[in-house]
């Protein structure tokens, strides 16, 4: 077991784990932050996707013991005092969810592309998240979402 | 009333579902974490044919943190029948006997041959390597065609032969004379759901042998029924509740070894049980779509007027039959002639077993490998009559309704050309042909191609009587209740089960609209057996079609009570009433009125009701659809296509689908764009590739190209509308119409792009090597 010591959504969390425990697995199964999903077991779907020291990473691809010392945010987290983040806002206003499984995944991997500076358009927005696996919508109104967050000051 | 759309009905309203979704409070099975859970492991059989010499599960059951270990052998006094197929098609169909685990013999990589059950997953995955499994294996079919042939290597050896069913539907002689007939052989590859979220289960013991299951499921109420006759339980003993479902498209609408195995080990440990597939296991584990070989022939005079249409379709049923497996080909046997008028119609369906993952629904079950043949049949035919192939189309569309069709069934209403017209006005047709030819002209790398596929189908599963006729075990209804709650807001319960469909913020918009209430004041409960004791489900693009109509019916019978209690109390006769969304007015006495909320109100109090009535108001209403729904319209697609590396990539898609009336633009958009692109991908990317012995060899998302975004374009898209006249507001489904459309479009287009070289035909998927083979090919 090792010791490690993460900040997730602002909060400190000393924990033992195994070495093969994945970050995905921690932050759902030992700090119960289940609004992270877990779609695929190759790191091809990006449902499990949070910011890892302000990057999008797969949580499925990070070990826990790796994050030790980061600083985490998770879908749980990006809401500020209740009011949904822009683009989860934009999310909502662009019907750019049917499912749901995806969306945690997806809206974080947006929320990097865009504080990064890469949403510049549209066919940057399709590169920018292909490692973001949709089922439901064709894409089609995800796109539009995270264009219209990027236009939008956050 | 009528329905005038200048209110919530029609309106793109934003989700009610969003909210909790884009905040990480989805409660999807997997979120589900019950004290004392113990989590399930399924050991799967590597190979696809063998039979069980042994199994040693004693070093497994020594494993840390391991409860209990269970072969097939050992539960199969747990299942008081086998696993359930609810469509035997023929009255001498061949259903081979099916538990949750094999008993002694497996049938396709991946069958279940027993189960760890450990305090983690952790321990449950380390120990279910420990169980010993000895299998002696046997000769593998893999291939539909060859597993059809007399000799072939036998799945069911005790079955005598590979074919589960023969089903012909002849209602006219094919014109073996006709001045031109064309003949084409097309392979539609099995194609693995990948629901973003995969299956999952959670089964809990309740005192006195209840049992609770939550599962990721399209059908708890199917679910329940059938659970609760495999392990001989009363029905009234188990609860099952469909929480968040993370998608589904046919591949959640079955009764699944694993959702009977957690409720047998729920109740024989006492604790609950919980069990979550990966996703490489849902690739061999969660049913496969399509897998058909079909030969489609056309007969026309040679201006092109379509005179016969005979299909021949081999159908791969995988190892066994599954909830619906014999019955999805069927599906499509009544609109092989899509939207025109083809007066003589032979089809015949041969289902048959291969050593695969069992075939089931996956989005259009049956539809879109009807259209594909014929939208790719429909071109072939231009062709060959040197006739424009818009032309070909327009000359054989059904344009008279209601049109009985030659396979015997009625389409209520439909308006063919409007679609293809609109459809040309959006696409640019001449600037595309232009830009084609000066391409092909300077001899380009990169050629362009315009495919159509003009389209309807049936859905809306379906009218009780016509299942009844084709041997589908249950009814195709759907039930509705509206509680009008006393504070003036309604309570609704449905038998739908949405997965991602936004049934409870259109179920809201109808309600609000019918009965006078913003839809934020209407709760819709679903997906929970307990809750709505009646329904059947989500699927086949019912939802709307059907239970929507039975929401509609409810109201009209709150309309009608509410309509005595406001006489009563306004001391006026019935008669001298009307209504109109939600308010009830006196003629001739503008000054007097009562809203169904008031009436809601009076309903409660029951100070004054008329003699004799039920205080509160309240109803159910179970709605029975007198026909099938039929969408239709006209698609376009767009690709360009590198003739060196045979890449093909689509740049635009057009879609105009006439889905009657709609009740949330938004939804309805969505909806087209997923099954678009679903189609889309089925064209370019998608194929479940299984090598000559039965492994699957492309079982991962990191093998199975599920497309990003940085595949597709976006899309165009546009309606026309011809109501519904079977529904009572005139609506139409929408679930599968895209992915029924897409696929031919798409290659229709790539072919398009590449016939000034001289190709003619691309299998499914056209990935880059088939595409470039193809070019290749031609120029010999």
């Amino acid at each position: 077991m090792h010791q490690v010591a993460l900040t997730v959504n602002g909060t400190r969390h000393e924990l033992e784990i195994e070495p093969r425990d994945l970050l995905v697995h921690v932050l759902r199964e030992r700090l119960s932050l289940t609004g992270t999903n877990v779609g695929c077991d190759t790191s091809s779907c990006g449902a499990c996707t949070v910011l890892l020291d302000g990057q999008s990473v797969k949580s499925c691809t990070v070990l826990g013991v790796q994050a030790d010392g980061a600083v985490i945010t998770t879908i749980e987290g990006l809401a500020a005092n209740g009011e949904l983040h822009p683009v989860q806002q934009a999310f909502h206003d662009h019907h750019a969810l049917q499912c749901g499984y995806c969306t945690p995944g997806m809206v974080m991997a947006a929320v990097s592309l865009i504080e990064s500076g890469e949403a510049t358009d549209r066919d940057a927005i399709r590169s920018g998240l292909e490692g973001n696996l949709c089922r439901c919508t064709g894409y089609h109104n995800i796109v539009e979402a995270v264009f219209a967050a990027a236009g939008s000051p956050s | 009333m009528s329905v005038t759309e200048s209110g919530f009905i029609g309106a793109p309203l934003k989700r009610k579902e969003d909210d909790p979704l884009l905040r990480g409070r989805g409660t999807y099975v997997d979120n589900i974490d019950l004290p004392g859970t113990v989590v399930m492991v399924v050991v799967r059989s590597p190979y696809a044919h063998a039979t069980i010499a042994s199994i040693d599960t004693a070093a497994a059951k020594a494993a840390e943190g391991v409860v209990a270990v269970f072969t097939g052998a050992e539960l199969r006094d747990d299942w008081k029948a086998a696993m359930p197929c609810a469509w035997p098609v023929t009255e001498d169909m061949k259903n081979p006997e099916h538990f949750p685990l094999a008993v002694s013999q497996v049938n396709y990589q991946g069958d279940g041959v027993a189960v760890v059950v450990a305090d983690t997953r952790a321990h449950a995955v380390d120990a279910a390597e420990l169980v010993d499994v000895e299998y002696e294996a046997l000769d593998v079919i893999v291939d539909v065609e060859a597993a059809a042939q007399e000799g072939a290597t036998l799945v069911h050896e005790d079955l005598g032969t590979n074919v589960c069913y023969v089903w012909p539907l002849e209602t006219g002689t094919f014109d073996e004379g006709a001045d031109v007939i064309v003949k084409h052989r097309y392979v539609q590859p099995p194609l693995i759901p990948n629901a973003i979220e995969p299956r999952g289960v959670v089964a809990r013991p309740e005192p006195g042998g209840d049992v609770t299951l939550w599962s990721a499921t399209q059908v708890p109420h199917i679910l329940r029924l059938l659970t609760a006759a495999t392990l001989g339980m009363s029905e009234t003993r188990l609860r099952v509740i469909a929480p968040d479902v993370g998608g589904g498209f046919g591949s959640k609408l079955d009764v699944y070894a694993e959702e009977l195995l957690a409720v047998a080990l729920a109740r024989r440990l006492g604790t609950p049980v919980k069990w979550v597939e990966e996703r490489s296991e849902n690739a061999l584990a969660t049913i496969h779509g399509r897998d058909f070989v079909t030969t489609l022939e056309l007969a026309a005079t040679k201006d092109g007027k379509i005179t016969s249409l005979r299909a021949n379709v081999i159908a791969s049923m995988g190892a066994y039959l599954q909830l619906v497996t014999p019955g999805i080909p069927l599906l499509g046997a009544w609109i092989y002639a899509g939207p025109y008028a083809i007066p003589n119609y032979s089809v015949m369906f041969t289902g048959v077993f291969t050593n695969t993952t069992p075939t089931d629904a996956y989005r259009g079950a049956g539809r879109p490998e009807a259209t594909y043949v014929l939208e790719r049949t429909m071109d072939l035919l231009a062709k060959e009559l040197g006739m424009d192939r818009v032309e070909l189309r327009r000359k054989n569309f059904i344009t008279e309704f209601p049109a009985t069709i030659a396979s015997g069934l009625t389409i209520d209403n439909g308006d063919y050309h409007a679609s293809l017209d609109k459809l040309l006005e959006h696409l640019g047709l001449g600037t595309l042909l232009a830009e084609q030819e000066g391409r092909r002209e300077r001899g380009d790398v990169k050629q362009i191609g315009v495919g159509f596929s003009t389209y309807n189908e049936m859905c809306g599963l379906a009218p009780s009587r016509i299942l009844g006729a084709i041997r589908y075990a249950a009814g195709g209804w759907e039930t509705a209740t509206i509680r009008c709650l006393p504070t003036g807001t309604f309570q609704v319960v449905t038998g739908t089960s949405p997965h991602g469909q936004g049934h409870e913020t259109a179920w809201s918009q109808i309600v609000a609209d019918q009965l006078g209430c913003d839809p934020s004041e209407v709760e819709v409960l679903h997906g929970d057996t307990s809750i709505s004791p009646f329904g059947l489900d989500t699927y086949g693009s019912r939802s709307l079609p059907v239970g929507g109509a039975a929401l509609w019916t409810a109201g009209e019978k709150i309309i009608e009570k509410a309509r005595e209690i406001v006489a009563h109390q306004l001391e006026v006769s019935v008669d001298d009433l009307d209504y109109e969304a939600g308010t009830f007015t006196v003629r001739g006495s503008p000054d007097k009125e009562m809203t169904v909320k008031g009436a809601a109100w009076a309903a409660f109090a029951a100070h004054d009701l008329p003699d004799g009535m039920e205080p509160t108001l309240e109803a159910t209403a179970t709605y029975d659809p007198p026909n099938f729904s039929w969408p239709g319209g006209a698609h376009a697609a767009v690709v360009e296509v590198d003739t060196e590396t045979g890449d093909a990539r689509l740049v635009r898609y057009v879609a105009i689908d006439d889905v009657g009336t709609v009740v949330n633009p938004l939804i309805v958009d969505g909806q087209v764009h997923g099954g678009i692109t679903q189609g889309i991908s089925t064209a370019l990317f998608e194929e479940a590739i299984y090598d000559e012995d039965g492994n699957l060899a492309n079982g991962t998302m990191a093998m199975y190209l599920v497309p990003s975004a940085a595949e597709l374009p976006s899309f165009e898209l546009d309606r026309t509308k011809s109501k519904a006249t079977d529904h009572p507001f005139g609506a139409k489904g929408v679930g599968e119409t895209g992915t029924i459309a897409a696929a031919p479009a798409v290659i229709n287009a790539v072919i398009d792009a590449l016939s000034h070289l001289g190709v003619t035909d691309i299998q499914m998927p056209a990935t880059p090597e088939r595409v470039w083979r193809a070019i290749e090919e031609a120029k010999k």
